[in-house]
């Protein structure tokens, strides 16, 4: 287990959610492992109007699953020079809890395949799977709480 | 429970099939979209060019908008070429009210837009291409008796943020194969770009 993947472990997270800037490889390490738990990880942008309305059920999911290894990760594609002028403020607003990785990678055609291979880049689309049995749904799409819901429980079955 | 999972299951399966899309090789399927100037485009309107660099785009998401001042210059340099850029916003002007089509002839005006920019009101076009974002390019090359091919899909370039840093022209790099009588490399590019805004 790498050093990043340790740290996104023994995060704590106290009050919003703290904010964290990675490479690709960061969240390949993260979907690659085989720990027994299972993985929400959303990709999101401030400037996604879709995404900003489907956050409150990620978050919401974070809190309901919590006891149950479901791992919620909101993956921003938010430019990296704009983290304290937009992205700081805003998971302040919205006081978000999950856990926030910012992604510090300009050219999206050298990275979106080694996430999804049937992501066509757009947003927002999120990856649910169960990191022990690499059980996944890919989702291109805006999600609304039953579709995420059912598709947690489904893995967690 | 089981019937939710079933109709979650469904929902992918359905969902898998919808994907059946413009590849590359496939013929460009014919349109008739109407111009910010009030007249109808089709494919017959570029019976004098040798391709169209058509770009799926809008007014109101950020890496359009980041992209404007590029897909201007590329009109400017490739339509002298046979090369003319059409921009089609796919965006259901109810989801998003800054894509309507008063406010594509706004943007065109500000900006300064000598391309093609038109409106795909049901939205039917962009799902026959594939198109999933914006911007999102679908380059068509003429073959004989009219019909064009696609020849790249993808992104403009590697770089939405910074023109500057730009590293990798995939678009311009396409349409100059073209040019030179050989295949794109690559033929298909991945980028971020904003949800197309389908009809609820």
């Amino acid at each position: 287990m790498n050093i990043a993947l340790m740290l996104i472990f023994f995060t704590t997270v106290q009050g919003f959610a703290q904010v964290r800037t990675v490479k690709i490889e960061a969240l390949t390490a993260l979907l690659n492992n085989d720990v027994d738990s299972i993985y929400v990880m959303n990709f999101w942008a401030t400037w996604c109007k879709p995404c900003i309305e489907e956050l409150p059920f990620f978050e919401e999911a974070h809190v309901t699953f919590a006891d149950k290894n479901v791992k919620v990760i909101l993956v921003s594609l938010d430019s990296p020079s704009e983290l304290d002028r937009v992205l700081l403020p805003f998971i302040k607003k919205k006081n978000i809890k999950s856990e926030i990785l910012l992604l510090d990678e300009s050219n999206p055609n050298s990275w979106i395949d080694k996430i999804e291979k049937q992501w066509t880049g757009s947003l927002p689309a999120t990856i649910i799977q169960h990191n022990r049995t690499k059980k996944r749904l890919f989702f291109e799409q805006q999600l609304d709480k039953e579709q995420l819901f059912t598709t947690i429980l489904s893995l967690l079955e | 429970m089981k019937s939710m999972m079933m109709a979650l299951l469904l929902f992918c399966a359905v969902h898998a099939f919808s994907a059946e899309v413009l590849k590359i090789g496939d013929d460009a399927v014919d349109f008739s979209l109407k111009n910010i100037d009030g007249s109808m485009i089709s494919l017959a309107n570029y019976s004098n060019d040798k391709g169209i660099v058509v770009i799926f785009t809008c007014n109101h998401c950020p890496f359009s908008k980041a992209y404007e001042d590029r897909i201007i210059d590329l009109h400017n340099t490739y339509s002298k070429k046979g090369y003319p850029v059409l921009a089609i916003n796919p965006n259901d002007p109810i989801s998003v009210p800054e894509d309507s089509f008063d406010n594509m002839k706004e943007r065109a005006k500000e900006k300064g837009f000598t391309f093609k920019y038109v409106i795909d009101e049901t939205q039917s076009i962009a799902k026959h291409y594939g198109a999933t974002r914006t911007p999102h390019v679908y380059l068509l090359k003429k073959q004989s008796g009219n019909t064009f091919k696609i020849a790249y899909i993808g992104a403009i370039d590697d770089n939405h943020s910074d023109a500057s840093s730009v590293k990798e022209r995939y678009l311009s790099n396409a349409i100059e194969s073209l040019i030179a009588e050989k295949a794109p490399m690559p033929e298909t590019t991945k980028a971020i770009g904003c949800s197309i805004k389908w009809k609820k």
